[in-house]
C-alpha cells in the first residue's frame, strides 16, 4: 500500500528543521494544553511524533483512496442542480474519509476542536494531499479560512463556527466578481445592515472554489456610495441560514473536482466578522496570504507528482533498445525537474516556518502583551514570511507548470492522450500560477523586498551557514550568483523610474529565488549529510545532488536575467508597448 | 439502543506481497520476512462495527486478539479507528493452536468478557485461509452465526440484518441477538485511523509492553488509565488445558510443499458464444472457476 508520506524523505528532512523547537514551543505555550487534553504533547518529541504519525494517516489516505480516486473525480467532476452543488462520488468518498481521520480544523486550537497543529506540519499534509489529487487540495485546503475566521472574528463567533469546522464541515471564500478579479477593490456585493445588527447580502460572485461550502466568507461592500477597498467588509455567511444559490459550476481545464461556482445572493443573512472597512485591507489581505502559502504547497505537490510520472515512465520506455533514462537528453530533463521541485520545497518549508513563527507570536499577543524582544522578533518573522510567501508562490507555482510540461515531454505521443495521469497533471498545474494573485502579482509584492534588501538579508544569513565540503563549489557559484543579482537590483534602482522597476520586476525577483532557493538547498543539504535518521540523511544525500543540479542551472538563469537587465535600458520599453 | 461489540482480530503476516524468503526450508512461514499486519477482513469486521457504533450512540467496541504478545499493536490499531479497549489473549500454553483450540480459547475469552451482543471478525484470516475460526466460536458460544457478511443493514429489537455476499448472489437474513458475524472482504473497507485518537491513545500498551517503556512514557501511561490495555492468559479465561494449544489440536501439519502454478495448456477458441460456453462448462467441471 503506497503511503505518500513514508515514501517521500524530503518531508521527514524539512520536518525536522531546528526552527521546529521554536515553533512548537509557541505554539504549544510550552505544552500548557497536556493537562487539559488527552491528545496534547507532553513535550517537543512528544508533539514531533504526533505531527509524524498523524502525516502518516494523510500519506496513507493519499496513496491509497484520494490518489486511486482522482481519475474518476477528474472525470466525473461535481454537479449542480436546484442551486446545490454535489461533489464528483470520489471527491465525496475523499471529504468522508477525511473527516473521519479528523483532519480538518488540523491548525485551530483544541478549544474548538481543532489539532492546534503548527503551519508546517499542515502545509506538508496539503503538500501531500495534492501530489494525490490537486483538485482535492483545494477544497480540503479551504479549511485554511477557519484561520482567518479565528483571528478576527469575535470568540463568540469562534465557538460558533470552529468547531464546526473541525467536525468536517467545508469553507469557501467569496472574492471575486465579474469585475473584481485581480482588483478587489471593485468589489460590488452589497451588504446591509438590518435594524437587528445583523446583514443581508445581495448580488453576484464568480469563480468561487467550493462555492456551496457550509461556511463562507464573503467580501462585500457595506459603505454606502463608497468605490474603493475601503468601503468592503468580511462577513460570515452560513449555508444553514439559506439565501445563496449556485447558479453555475464552471467547466474548467484542470481541477475539475473542485467545484467553482457562480453564486447568487437573495436578501441572505450574514453577519459581520471583524470591523466595518477593514475586510479587504486587513482581513482579506492575512487570508490571501495564508491561501497564497497554501498554493504554493499544492504546486509543489504537482511538482512531485510530475517528476515522479516522468521518472516511472522513463524507466519503463524502451526505444532503441534501452531505457530512454539511458539517454542524456531525457536524464538531463528529469534531474532539473527533480531540482526544482526539491528547491520548491525548500523555499515552501522556509516560508511556513516564518509564518509559523509570526504566527504564533501574534497569537500569543491575543493572551498577553509581547515583550519588547518577542515583538522584535515577531516584527522580523512577520517580514520575511511576507517576503517569503509571494516568492515561494509565484516560482513554485511556476516550477510545477514547467514540470508538468516536461513530464508530457517525457511520455512523448502518449503523454498526449488521454491514457496516462500526466495530461490531468499538466492541466490541474495550470491554475496555480493564476489563482490566488497570478505570478505578476506575486512579483509586485514581491519587488518591494527586493528594493528593501530582505531576500539579500536573508541570503546574507544562509551565506553564514556551515556548508559540508562537497558542496563547497556550489557555495561559491552561489555567491557569484548573489552579487550578479546585487548589481541587477543596484543597476534598476539606480535609473529610479517606478515604469523601468515594474517592467524588470520579474527578472530581478526570479533572481532573488534563483539565489533564494539555491542557498536553501545547499545549507538544507548540508545541515542533514550527518542525520541520525537514516531516512532524513538519505533525503540530504539526494538534496546534495539537486543542489548540484539547482546551481548549475541558477547560475545560467541569474546570467540570462542579468544580461537583459543590463542591455534593456528605459529607452527600449517603448519598443514593448503595442 | 446501545450495543456491546467484540471484535475478533488476528495479527497475521503480510501474504500479500510474499517474496522469495517467506518459506522457511522446514516449510513454516518466515514470520521475520514478512511485516505483520492486521488481518484484512478482521480490519472489514472493525468498520460494521464502527458503523453500528456510529448508529447506535453509546456503544462499546472492545478488540480481541489472541496471539503472541506483540498482537497489542492489532488492538492499538482497532482503537485509532474507533475502538473503546482491547485485550490481548496471550500465554504460552496457547501457543501452536489449529482453529479448534484456537476457537475454544477465543469462546473463552469472549465469554470473560460477557454481556456481548455481537461478536464480529473476518470471514478468514490470511495466514491459514481456513474460515473455521469465526463458525467455531459461535457453535461454542452456543449462538447463532452469520457467514460472508457484506453490510450489516440494521439492527433492531433483538435481531440482526446482514446482507450475505455468496458464490451464487446476495442473501439478506435476520438473526437474533447475541450471534456471531463474520465479515467478507468485499464489505466496506475500514475508515482510517483517526488523527486525534492516534496521539490519544499512541502510549496505551499491554503490560509486556509497559515493562520496557521509559519512565517518562510509563508516567504517561500510569496517569491515563485508559492507556492499558489488557492482557489475559489461558487460566484467566478458565480454558481446560487439555483444549488450547498444542494439547487440544488435532491438526497436525505433516508436510507444506511449495506449489508454483504454470501454465502447461493453451487452447484456441473460434469466437462464436458455443465454443465460450464449452470451455466455461468444463473450467467448471474440473473446478478451475466456479
Amino acid at each position: 500500500m503506497a503511503n505518500f508520506y513514508t515514501d517521500n524523505k524530503a518531508l521527514k528532512l524539512h520536518l525536522q528543521h531546528p526552527l521546529m523547537q521554536k515553533i512548537v514551543s509557541l505554539k504549544e505555550r510550552d505544552f500548557a494544553d497536556a493537562d487539559k487534553f488527552d491528545y496534547a504533547p507532553v513535550d517537543f518529541a512528544d508533539a514531533m511524533d504526533n505531527y509524524d504519525r498523524v502525516l502518516e494517516i494523510v500519506g496513507e489516505l493519499c496513496g491509497t483512496t484520494i490518489a486511486e480516486n482522482a481519475e474518476g473525480v477528474d472525470h466525473e467532476g461535481p454537479k449542480v442542480e436546484n442551486g446545490r452543488v454535489s461533489y464528483a462520488s470520489g471527491t465525496q468518498q475523499n471529504l468522508d474519509a477525511c473527516r473521519k481521520a479528523g483532519l480538518m480544523g488540523m491548525s485551530m486550537p483544541r478549544r474548538y476542536g481543532g489539532l492546534n497543529f503548527p503551519i508546517t506540519p499542515y502545509i506538508m499534509a496539503a503538500d501531500i494531499v495534492s501530489r494525490a489529487d490537486t483538485g482535492f487540495e483545494n477544497l480540503w485546503g479551504l479549511q485554511d479560512c477557519a484561520e482567518t475566521l479565528y483571528e478576527f472574528g469575535s470568540e463568540e463567533q469562534r465557538e460558533r463556527y470552529i468547531p464546526r469546522v473541525c467536525q468536517g464541515e467545508t469553507m469557501s471564500m467569496d472574492l471575486t466578481e465579474p469585475d473584481a478579479g485581480s482588483d478587489l477593490q471593485s468589489v460590488m456585493l452589497k451588504a446591509t445592515e438590518m435594524p437587528d445588527g445583523s446583514w443581508r447580502l445581495n448580488g453576484v460572485k464568480r469563480f468561487i472554489t467550493n462555492g456551496d461550502a457550509d461556511i463562507h466568507l464573503v467580501l462585500a461592500r457595506s459603505e454606502n456610495g463608497t468605490k474603493d477597498g475601503r468601503g468592503l467588509s468580511m462577513f460570515i455567511y452560513d449555508k444553514r441560514q439559506g439565501g445563496v444559490d449556485v447558479r453555475r459550476i464552471e467547466n474548467k481545464m484542470g481541477i475539475k473536482g473542485s467545484p467553482t461556482c457562480e453564486l447568487v445572493y437573495k436578501n441572505a443573512k450574514a453577519e459581520l466578522c471583524g470591523s466595518r472597512r477593514l475586510g479587504l485591507i486587513k482581513y482579506v489581505m492575512a487570508l490571501m496570504n495564508g491561501a497564497r502559502l497554501g498554493i504554493a504547497a499544492q504546486s509543489v505537490g504537482v511538482s512531485e507528482i510530475a517528476y515522479r510520472e516522468a521518472d516511472a515512465y522513463a524507466r519503463d520506455r524502451k526505444q532503441f533498445g534501452k531505457a530512454i533514462i539511458e539517454f542524456p537528453a531525457v536524464r538531463e530533463i528529469l534531474a532539473t525537474m527533480k531540482a526544482k521541485l526539491d528547491a520548491s520545497r525548500c523555499l515552501l518549508y522556509e516560508t511556513a516556518r516564518y509564518v509559523d513563527l509570526y504566527k504564533a507570536y501574534e497569537d500569543i499577543a491575543r493572551e498577553r502583551s509581547l515583550t519588547p524582544d518577542e515583538r522584535k522578533e515577531m516584527k522580523l518573522y512577520n517580514k520575511l514570511a511576507d517576503a517569503c510567501t509571494p516568492l515561494a508562490k509565484g516560482l513554485t507555482s511556476e516550477y510545477c507548470n514547467q514540470n508538468a510540461y516536461d513530464c508530457i515531454q517525457i511520455h512523448g505521443g502518449s503523454g498526449f492522450m488521454k491514457d496516462y495521469a500526466c495530461e490531468r497533471v499538466y492541466r490541474d498545474a495550470r491554475i496555480t500560477s493564476i489563482y490566488e494573485g497570478t505570478t505578476q502579482l506575486q512579483v509586485v509584492a514581491a519587488i518591494r523586498h527586493v528594493l528593501t534588501g530582505t531576500y539579500a538579508q536573508l541570503i546574507e544569513g544562509y551565506q553564514a551557514m556551515e556548508i559540508a565540503p562537497q558542496l563547497a563549489t556550489q557555495k561559491k557559484m552561489l555567491d557569484v550568483m548573489f552579487s550578479k543579482y546585487q548589481e541587477a537590483v543596484e543597476a534598476v534602482k539606480a535609473v529610479n523610474e517606478t515604469e523601468y522597476t515594474d517592467f524588470m520586476a520579474r527578472r530581478l525577483v526570479e533572481m532573488a529565488g534563483d539565489c533564494v532557493m539555491g542557498y536553501l538547498l545547499v545549507t538544507d543539504a548540508s545541515r542533514n549529510l550527518s542525520s541520525e535518521n537514516e531516512a532524513v540523511k538519505e533525503a540530504a544525500e539526494e538534496l546534495v545532488k539537486s543542489a548540484k543540479v539547482y546551481v548549475n542551472l541558477g547560475m545560467a538563469d541569474v546570467a540570462r536575467n542579468a544580461a537583459f537587465v543590463a542591455t534593456v535600458k528605459p529607452a527600449d520599453m517603448s519598443e514593448y508597448q503595442g | 439502543m446501545s450495543l456491546n461489540i467484540i471484535v475478533l482480530a488476528k495479527q497475521v503476516p503480510d501474504t500479500r506481497n510474499v517474496g522469495k524468503d517467506a518459506m522457511k526450508e522446514d516449510g513454516t512461514i518466515n514470520r521475520a520476512a514478512l511485516p505483520a499486519i492486521f488481518n484484512p477482513e478482521d480490519l472489514n469486521a472493525l468498520e460494521q462495527a464502527l458503523r453500528l457504533k456510529d448508529e447506535n450512540p453509546g456503544s462499546t467496541i472492545t478488540m480481541l486478539t489472541m496471539g503472541l504478545p506483540r498482537a497489542a499493536e492489532v488492538v492499538r490499531e482497532g482503537i485509532f479507528r474507533g475502538a473503546d479497549n482491547g485485550i490481548v489473549l496471550t500465554d504460552r500454553l496457547l501457543g501452536g493452536a489449529d482453529t479448534l483450540a484456537t476457537s475454544y480459547s477465543l469462546a473463552q475469552a469472549v465469554k470473560k468478557i460477557g454481556n456481548y451482543d455481537i461478536v464480529l471478525c473476518g470471514r478468514q484470516a490470511i495466514d491459514g485461509d481456513t474460515a473455521q475460526v469465526g463458525p467455531q466460536i459461535a457453535e461454542k458460544l452456543g449462538i447463532p452465526q452469520v457467514t460472508y457478511a457484506e453490510e450489516i443493514l440494521d439492527i433492531k429489537d433483538g435481531k440482526v440484518i446482514v446482507k450475505r455476499r455468496l458464490e451464487s448472489g446476495v442473501e439478506t437474513v435476520k438473526a437474533p441477538l447475541p450471534c456471531v458475524v463474520t465479515v467478507n472482504g468485499s464489505a466496506a473497507e475500514c475508515r482510517p485511523r483517526n488523527a486525534k485518537r492516534v496521539m490519544q491513545y499512541k502510549y496505551a500498551v499491554s503490560p509486556s509492553e509497559k515493562a520496557k517503556l521509559d519512565d517518562k512514557q510509563k508516567a504517561i501511561v500510569e496517569k491515563r488509565p485508559n492507556l492499558n490495555i489488557q492482557e489475559w492468559g489461558a487460566a484467566f479465561v478458565e480454558a481446560d488445558p487439555q483444549q488450547i494449544g498444542m494439547a487440544g489440536s488435532p491438526t497436525k501439519v505433516k508436510a507444506i510443499e511449495n506449489v508454483v502454478f504454470t501454465a502447461k495448456q493453451s487452447l484456441s477458441l473460434e469466437n462464436n458464444d458455443e465454443q465460450i460456453e464449452q470451455l466455461i462448462k468444463e473450467l467448471i467441471a474440473n473446478h478451475t472457476i466456479g
